[in-house]
């Protein structure tokens, strides 16, 4: 392009730089050999001056600036370079480095492994032979240890491994004394001051069938605590060898284990926050929704409904019934959870449903079928716990009005309910409270009336047992379940409910801490705290033990670690600053960025452009001068 | 219950009967052990689960009792359980009380005032530790909040209107526009402040109210103008907090959560009438809890505490569209009085008379025989009341429907003593000053005024402009108490002790410069302009008649809620308008327009820059004149040489 203005009117002056510089662009700009040779036959033809003098000063400045012009193309080219390098190596890091999210390091290895659940639980028995249930020479090859190993695969990512060590022995001074008892209670407590076995193991007594402690028709006694008493029968003891008498015993301790240590379903249905059910036993699956999910704590609130406060004065002694009926079981579920207690009394409270009045009971009843819309008025009245959000579990009391007096729930088969009450699963229960025998011809209104809270709190406890999760099954035939005592719970019924509750503790503190994983992963740019990768690292941490504690049979601890696990991951889950709601999306960002990147970014890339096409075309130049 | 990946039709169909309606589903009947026969019903039990087969997903179920033992051993502990009986005289009394009352005063302005007060009294200490609470009348999510938070008092106040004082005389409990919210802390709270956020967020969710929206750019702790109205003699002010939202507007659901408190919700008694399409339709509209612990007797050797619920209107009269001036009940709240709440230990309605001894002004039907004298905000008015337990109240047609028809509308109001008006001076965006007036109408004594201004960080008080005058001179404030606002953080506050002389105007004025805000500070709409709450003004106003001093005495309830020290004077409080201040606001597209003109004039002054360093500057032949270029054609034509 330079070399165009050279033109031949220039050429004919006869000006020594003229020349030279012509003759140098000739020789560096190899770009137009044609014109080289135009140029040199210009200058020999030497054409006459003409009107070119009057022009000459401008000319010779035309060419001096042509002759720079190599040294500045280069030039050109090396400011574009250098500026397109300085926006690579500085520009982009610092844009990068300055709209970059904090984001804390998570434990994203050990959470994938997490994914993958490998549950292992393990269970203590001691298997104890008394007197007279092993011949000598079986007898020699005792003290033994076997252990049991099952697995179970639930689904892809989720394994079950659980682990029975049986220990056999026979019995000491102390405790043959303590079978000698008696009854079979009297031996079950006194077995339980010899030695307090601890959480989550068992104790088997195989007792001689000619021991008295137990009924004809029982061969297996499940104590209150972590003891049981299995008889041995005659054609177990064919065997002559200690294998064989083990052989003959293990599917009667196999029962004992399956009622009182945990079984596999309800393992299977605590981990229904991991594993989608598949469509089983559909009475297992009612079972499961029925009680409450694990949670470090619980409200219960008893709530007597008084729709009729003009004709019923009630009074309750709720503060009596609750330290006599509902105390000691708390206290005896206090590992599990914590539990906080209270009572009101709400007038005026409609049920949703007008009751029927039906003449062949002389009464007014409630269908099964509209126990369903019963709750929801009273339920906004109930309020919920202003002091915490944990899961209230309501009892509720209902003493019907006189104008639907007396008041009975009648199940599908149009059979009274016997304890007129019924629960909600995971809500809470309800019973309805008669007072219509204080009616009498001549009865002054308000009636007062003193609730008897025995009955009452008999229904409620039971509804209680059921919303924790106290599974009351009914055992296999020939055993024997002692009645649960004072408290309301045998110790090993407390053991199966710390067995299923750290199992679905520890299955939704995984799926919580892999979900928060994903979704931080997912979504780039979101905030991660540190104080939210402390919590998931305390949450993981807490996982790890648990499963351990799990594998070695330390419930206690499993159950604690599980409950800190929940707790961690709960609060990393729930923590404000991760509202994404918080971040632009990125199509904005970018709306922002271009009216600055746009117009910095097209010179940049066209000069780069046109640098490499030149390049080429050099190159091109190059191998053609050679060929 | 979610999405399944089982194909099962039947079990599909479970999922959705599930998830669509509940079914309702009883399944195994066992009958309840009766303890005192004490049969054990297990093998019966089993039988039964046995044969019931699971036909559809139970939701519902009969509770089958079957721990006999259970509650054996528990009756066992208990020794006796006590059988259901009626029973006789000996019922222990109840520790709860509750009362209720409705006042209605037609008022000079013609409008009718009428007040609500619900007032619970429990026997009980909500800071023992580790209690089982039991409520009976007391609503259980306010006791919750006081024993979790160590409330010692809490009074909280949701307002929509202005009470103008000058028509309508002063107010029985005194609220200002918007939502107020004071709370008395235990000595025992540590974090004051952290409890108070606490709070505050869990009273918004009882009063469905935007409360949450309190934090510390808009509470104080007011040294003495919020003094407990309870007993209690609390000097030391961290413990007190403080904390208005003028722009917080009151409606139904703010009023759904307030009935729920009382015992009989609005199902019977007073409450019936709280019809919220009558009551927000009125001139004012104020509702307030007040929770307090008060002295049981005249010693104050036992106490208990005092739940107030109160509810303030004004109907206008003129707006029902109607000629003759004529009030029923039922033509204000479009419900008759038919019962008392059952609970209730009184319920009764008052009529403020004084003004029409002889019945010359209006007329009452159904008349009562029963007058009561009450003295009230430093005067004695009489009253006829309505005692609603008392069946001859509401007569043959079983209902109330109180009427007052007006003879004349002559009658003079008494003014009252003590009134104030606030408003912003200046103009322009940049300052202000904020005029307080201060009326004492006593003709002859003079009173001290308390004065509180909380005002938002973002009007920047020059405290040294501060001025107080009084007919002209200079009043020096016997007391001040001035904390400065903090950026983003805390609000000014001030608070003087000023001695009004008798039948004059105190001015306090002081100049303000308008802050600007970052841009998402901002609220929605900014141009309508930032409230500023109102400035409080306790006073103890010399009574022309002699005050009761003795709180534990039965009194109407609408003359008992302030404490009343000595005979000769009483409490007031008067609340000012809220100000409205327009701040400078941008337009708020500027930070999008602002990146781009910046981006823009970077992006020319970059690209020049670039092309500077990058270009490589050469001359051009000068192009040939267009004259000379089409000379050179014709010449061309022509076949002469060109030029």
């Amino acid at each position: 392009m330079a070399v165009m203005q050279v033109d031949v009117p220039l050429v004919s002056l006869p000006d020594r730089t003229t020349t030279i510089c012509a003759s140098s662009v000739s020789d560096k700009c190899s770009s137009t050999p044609g014109h080289h040779k135009e140029l040199s036959s210009g200058y020999s033809a030497s054409t006459p001056r003409t009107s070119a003098t009057a022009q000459r000063p401008v000319k010779i400045f035309q060419t001096t600036i042509l002759c720079v012009c190599l040294p500045e193309r280069r030039r050109g080219q090396l400011a574009a370079l250098s500026i397109a390098a300085v926006v690579i190596i500085v520009g982009v890091p610092l844009w990068w480095r300055t709209t970059e999210t904090y984001r804390a390091w998570l434990p994203v290895s050990q959470i994938k492994d997490l994914a993958k659940l490998q549950l292992h639980l393990s269970a203590d028995v001691e298997v104890v032979f008394a007197r007279g249930t092993v011949t000598p020479e079986q007898q020699k090859k005792v003290p033994l240890t076997q252990t049991q190993d099952e697995e179970h695969t639930v689904d892809e990512d989720t394994t079950l491994r659980y682990r029975y060590e049986t220990k056999y022995r026979t019995a000491t001074i102390m405790e043959e004394d303590a079978l000698k008892k008696p009854t079979a209670a009297e031996a079950d407590l006194s077995l339980h001051m010899l030695s307090e076995s601890p959480c989550g193991s068992l104790v088997v007594y195989v007792i001689p069938e000619s021991s008295s402690l137990l009924p004809e028709d029982v061969n297996v006694y499940i104590g209150q605590r972590r003891t049981a008493l299995v008889r041995i029968s005659a054609q177990m003891r064919v065997g002559k060898t200690l294998e064989q008498l083990l052989a003959q015993l293990e599917p009667q301790i196999k029962q004992v284990l399956q009622v009182m240590s945990f079984s596999h379903t309800d393992i299977t249905v605590a981990l229904s926050d991991r594993v989608r059910f598949r469509p089983g036993n559909k009475e297992s699956i009612a079972d499961s929704m029925r009680a409450f999910k694990s949670s470090p704590g619980y409200e219960i609130t008893f709530s007597l409904l008084n729709p009729d406060p003009k004709s019923h004065q009630l009074h309750w002694d709720i503060e009596g019934a609750v330290q006599t009926y509902i105390q000691p079981l708390l206290t005896k579920l206090s590992p599990l959870a914590n539990f906080s207690m209270d009572s009101q009394t709400l007038y005026y409270t409609m049920l949703g449903v007008t009751p029927r009045f039906d003449s062949s009971f002389e009464a007014y009843t409630l269908n099964a079928d509209s126990l369903a819309h019963v709750i929801n008025p009273v339920e906004a009245r109930l309020g919920s716990n202003a002091a915490s959000s944990n899961p209230v579990l309501n009892f509720l009391l209902y003493v019907p009005d006189i104008r639907h007096s007396p008041l009975y729930i009648h199940d599908h088969r149009k059979q009274e309910v016997p304890s007129n009450a019924f629960h909600s699963p995971r809500w809470g229960g309800i019973m309805v409270y008669n007072v219509n025998g204080f009616y009498g011809s001549e009865t002054e209104f308000p009636v007062h009336v003193n609730i008897n809270m025995a009955k009452v709190m008999g229904v409620f406890l039971a509804q209680l047992r059921l919303l924790l999760g106290v599974q009351s099954l009914s055992p296999p035939p020939g055993f024997l379940v002692a009645p649960c005592g004072s408290a309301g719970l045998a110790d090993w019924e407390l053991d199966r409910l710390m067995w299923s509750r750290s199992v679905e503790n520890i299955a939704t503190a995984t799926t919580t801490i892999t979900s928060l994983a994903q979704l931080l992963d997912q979504i780039g740019n979101i905030v991660i705290n540190d104080n939210i990768a402390q919590q998931v690292s305390s949450a993981v941490t807490s996982l790890q033990l648990a499963m351990a504690e799990l594998e070695v049979g330390n419930l206690g601890f499993a159950l604690q670690y599980s409950k800190e696990a929940i707790l961690a991951s709960e609060k990393a889950f729930f923590d404000p600053s991760l509202l994404h709601l918080l971040y632009f999306p990125d199509d904005q960002k970018f709306a922002i960025y271009i009216p600055l990147f746009l117009p910095m970014c097209v010179p940049i890339l066209l000069s780069m452009l046109k640098i490499v096409s030149e390049a080429r075309q050099r190159r091109r130049e190059k191998q053609a001068k050679k060929e | 219950m979610a999405a399944h990946r089982c194909s099962w039709w039947s079990w599909l169909l479970i999922l959705f009967s599930l998830s669509v309606f509940v079914v309702a589903d009883i399944h195994e009947t066992t009958p309840v052990n009766d303890h005192h026969g004490g049969v054990d019903h297990n093998a019966q039990t089993a039988e039964q689960t046995a044969d019931q087969p699971a036909v559809e997903e139970r939701r519902w179920e009969a509770t089958e009792v079957k721990e006999a033992a259970t509650v054996d051993a528990a009756a066992d502990i208990q020794g006796t359980s006590a059988p259901e009986t009626v029973v006789p005289s000996s019922v222990p009394q109840p520790k709860d009380d509750f009362q209720e009352e409705l006042v209605i005063r037609p008022l000079h302005s013609g409008d009718i005032y009428a007040s609500f007060q619900f007032r619970t009294l429990w026997d009980t200490d909500f800071m023992r530790e580790n209690k089982v609470s039991h409520y009976r009348l007391f609503p259980k999510s306010l006791g919750q909040v006081i024993s979790k938070f160590s409330v010692r008092e809490l009074h909280i106040s949701f307002t929509q209107g202005y009470w103008r004082t000058m028509q309508w005389g002063q107010p029985f409990i005194p609220s200002p526009p918007g939502a107020e919210l004071w709370v008395w802390f235990q000595d025992s709270v540590t974090d004051v402040d952290a409890t108070w956020k606490e709070l505050t967020n869990v009273l918004s969710g009882i009063f469905c109210a935007s409360l949450n929206f309190i934090d510390s750019t808009n509470t104080v702790q007011p040294s003495a103008s919020f003094k407990p109205l309870g007993i209690g003699n609390v000097t030391d002010h961290s413990f007190v907090r403080y904390a208005t939202l003028p722009r917080e507007i009151v409606c139904t659901e703010n009023l759904t959560p307030w009935k729920k408190l009382l015992p009989c919700g609005s199902k019977a008694g007073l409450a019936v009438l709280l019809k919220s399409e009558k009551l927000f339709h009125s001139s004012f509209h104020s509702q307030a809890v007040h929770i307090r612990s008060v002295c049981q007797d005249w010693q104050c050797k036992t106490t208990s505490w005092e739940l107030r619920q109160t509810l303030n209107s004004v109907f206008d009269l003129h707006n029902s569209g109607q000629t003759k001036r004529e009030w029923s009940l039922f033509k204000m709240f479009s419900r008759t009085l038919t019962e008392a709440c059952p609970l209730a230990s009184s319920s009764k309605l008052y009529i403020d008379i004084t003004d029409n001894p002889q019945g010359e002004q209006f007329e009452l039907s159904p008349a009562t025989s029963l007058l009561s004298q009450a003295v009230v905000l430093g005067d004695r008015r009489t009253f006829s009341v309505y005692d609603l337990t008392q069946e001859t109240t509401f007569g043959s047609v079983r209902s109330l429907n109180l009427l007052i028809r007006w003879k004349s509308n002559e009658g003079e109001m008494l003014r009252p003593l003590l009134h104030a008006e606030r408003y912003v001076a200046g103009y322009g965006l940049q300052t202000g000053e904020i005029h307080t007036l201060m009326y004492n109408n006593h003709p002859y004594r003079s009173f001290p005024v308390l004065l509180l201004d909380s005002v938002p960080w973002y009007l920047r008080l020059y405290i040294h402009t501060l001025s107080v005058t009084s007919k002209g001179k200079d009043n020096k404030p016997s007391y001040i108490h001035y904390e400065p606002s903090k950026d983003r953080v805390k609000p000014h506050l001030l608070e003087m002790l000023i001695q009004l002389p008798p039948n004059s105007v105190t001015e306090v004025t002081v100049q303000f410069e308008r802050a600007l805000l970052k841009w998402t500070e901002y609220p929605p709409d900014p141009n309508h302009g930032f409230y500023v709450g109102s400035s409080v003004i306790s006073s103890l106003v010399p009574s022309t008649v002699a005050m009761h001093t003795n709180s534990t005495q039965e009194r109407p309830l609408f003359s008992s809620f302030f404490p009343c020290k000595e005979e000769s004077s009483y409490f007031v409080r008067i609340y000012t308008e809220p100000l409205l201040v327009n701040l400078p606001t941008p337009d708020f597209s500027m930070p999008y327009n602002v990146i781009c003109l910046t981006c823009t004039v970077v992006a020319v002054g970059y690209g020049s820059l670039y092309n500077l360093l990058t270009r490589s500057f050469q001359i051009e032949e000068p192009n040939p004149g267009l004259a000379k270029r089409i000379a050179n054609v014709i010449r061309r034509m022509r076949g002469v040489p060109p030029l």
